[in-house]
């Protein structure tokens, strides 16, 4: 017991070490893989001439960052510009620190998890740090003194105020069953194979969670920030050099994280039937870490693979599915789960509740939608915006 | 001296220093940023005090209103500099002396009993653990504040309906 606290120094420096650069690594992959995918998706190569398969193709984008003039603007708010690429940076590095990526190694006696700091308050801490995120895009875009600059940040930060709440309220269902706020203790929770992990007991809430975490990461189709027919670059038009290389880092890097956290919740963490007791203390902790690896890996394509699908939202579009469809599926989730969970104790009868009255709240809302929809092209003398169109056509 | 203490001496003196800048700084952006660092820096001495979930919550909660703040200041100040001019500035110098002195007046009351009570120490002493996990501040709330609890949240949806309400034109409801 006396060495304790130095194992748990060197343990934890470690860890930070190697999880801190596994995210580098990841980013570096997953802008190779994204514009590999993308080019297979659309039938053509992709970058294949540096390094085999084209995989130094991120290391040469990186040098050329390096290398490039970096430039400030005149008429920007200094110290502002310079602080916000590090505003988005680092929330989104330190979010990592709470999840779990394995179960636990056994090294000299001393049994180390996998994982970098088990505090109790593990999704709060998650939830806290990436509201943080937001900061650095609005920053950014008013420090640049830019009117495209200025839209994108503002539409970042009214879609990030929508979509943390579906965030926030789309986890409560699980935390009601695993009465945890511990990631570590959400991911034990959930069992080997995939139907007791918890996106099936709790489908509409896992839906409406992955959907809020791609507006929260500003991926296409909900991209508005950076729409580039609009708004040139969005938040980070003027930037350049290394900083505008962290902003792109960052925005890969909430990719990472965030899929890590949905695997966590939702996709039984690095459970799998059948691999997790294989081999010795150190193995099955390895084992474990390369299924939390894999399971992330393909949430990661996943996030590619909608980007090259599905195409961009309009702005109205985007508040009505946030505040109309997935805000109510949230709650109706919470509800659901409370009384049923209470009532019967059954995972099953918890699942399939949730999703018919996910059903129902999306049906109510697309009738009430519906109905309210004025008819179009009627000429009305009060209407401002039809006629002049209408005109212009004729 | 330990570790606690320095990271104690750490987070308040950021978050003294936090509070000194947001009314020192001319510009709203940078005072409502300040105001994010002293609440960073006090959820930090949260942490501190073992209560996790109130620092986090303070985090959630504050970077959140201060997010609103900052789109109030950039939409609605004309994003220049923000200065309190004229009558209702000397006005407003009474009222803050006045102000001023009341709370230091308050703090200094405050140091001098924490200095002369004992009762921190001797909880600390005797081993007595202040219950601050989330599992103990629900069952908290759920039980003994049950009231308080659900008269708060009716005042939230009460502020709530009435903002709609408030924003809400007549004759807005078709298009």
């Amino acid at each position: 017991m006396e060495n304790f606290p130095l194992v748990l120094i060197i343990s934890s420096i470690v860890k930070i070490l190697i999880v801190v650069h596994m995210l580098l690594i990841g980013v570096m992959i997953m802008i190779w893989s994204e514009r590999r995918v993308s080019g297979w998706m659309q039938d053509r190569l992709g970058p294949n001439r540096v390094g085999p398969q084209g995989l130094l193709q991120p290391v040469a984008d990186g040098l050329k960052f390096l290398f490039k003039e970096d430039l400030i603007p005149d008429h920007v708010d200094k110290p502002l510009y310079v602080l916000a690429p590090a505003m988005l940076l680092v929330p989104a590095l330190i979010t990592v620190a709470v999840v779990p990526f394995g179960s636990s190694i056994t090294v000299l006696g001393h049994e180390i998890p996998l994982q970098i700091a088990d505090i109790n308050i593990g999704i709060l801490y998650v939830l806290a740090i990436t509201s943080l995120g937001v900061y650095g895009v609005v920053l950014g875009a008013w420090a640049s003194n830019n009117k495209y600059s200025l839209l994108g940040g503002l539409r970042s930060s009214a879609q990030m105020i929508s979509y943390e709440l579906t965030l926030g309220l789309g986890i409560i269902g699980i935390l009601m069953l695993t009465s945890s706020l511990s990631l570590r203790e959400i991911a034990t929770t959930q069992g080997a194979y995939p139907w007791q992990w918890n996106f099936l007991i709790h489908f509409p809430a896992f839906l409406a969670f992955t959907t809020a975490m791609f507006a929260e990461t500003n991926r296409l189709p909900f991209d508005l920030a950076e729409a580039e027919q609009e708004l040139v670059a969005g938040y980070h038009t003027e930037y350049s050099s290394m900083k505008f290389a962290m902003f792109f880092m960052a925005e890969y890097m909430n990719m990472i994280v965030g899929s890590a956290v949905t695997v966590t919740l939702f996709l039984g963490g690095w459970h799998f039937f059948g691999l997790e007791n294989m081999g010795g203390p150190v193995w099955s902790g390895l084992i474990s870490f390369g299924i939390f690896f894999l399971k992330t890996a393909i949430f990661l394509f996943v996030f590619i693979w909608v980007r090259w699908t599905l195409p961009r939202f309009r702005y109205d579009q985007l508040m009505n599915l946030g505040w109309k469809f997935l805000l109510p599926v949230a709650l109706s989730s919470i509800v659901v789960t409370g009384i049923l969970w209470i009532t019967t104790h059954s995972r099953l009868i918890v699942g399939i509740g949730n999703v018919v009255a996910a059903f129902i709240v999306v049906s109510i809302v697309a009738g009430l939608l519906v109905m309210k929809t004025p008819k179009p092209a009627i000429q009305d003398s009060d209407n401002r915006l039809t006629p002049t169109a209408l005109d212009a056509i004729e | 001296m330990n570790a606690e203490q320095i990271l104690f001496i750490l987070f308040g003196a950021v978050s003294l220093i936090g509070a000194i800048a947001v009314i020192s700084f001319r510009h709203p952006i940078y005072s409502a940023l300040s105001l994010i660092v002293t609440f960073f820096a006090q959820a930090g001495l949260f942490v501190l005090l073992g209560a996790h979930f109130v620092a986090a919550v303070q985090v959630i909660v504050y970077a959140g209103a201060i997010m609103v703040l900052f789109l109030f200041v950039i939409m609605l100040l004309n994003l220049g500099t923000l200065s309190v001019q004229g009558a209702i500035g000397r006005k407003l110098k009474g009222l803050a002396i006045i102000l001023g002195i009341l709370f230091a007046a308050e703090g200094i009351y405050i140091a001098m009993n924490a200095l002369n009570d004992t009762a921190v120490a001797s909880a600390e002493s005797t081993g007595a653990t202040i219950t601050t996990t989330t599992y103990d501040i629900g069952e908290l709330l759920f039980s003994k504040y049950l009231l308080p609890f659900e008269v708060t949240s009716l005042i939230l949806l009460a502020a709530l309906i009435g903002v709609i309400v408030l924003v809400k034109r007549e004759g807005q409801e078709e298009n």
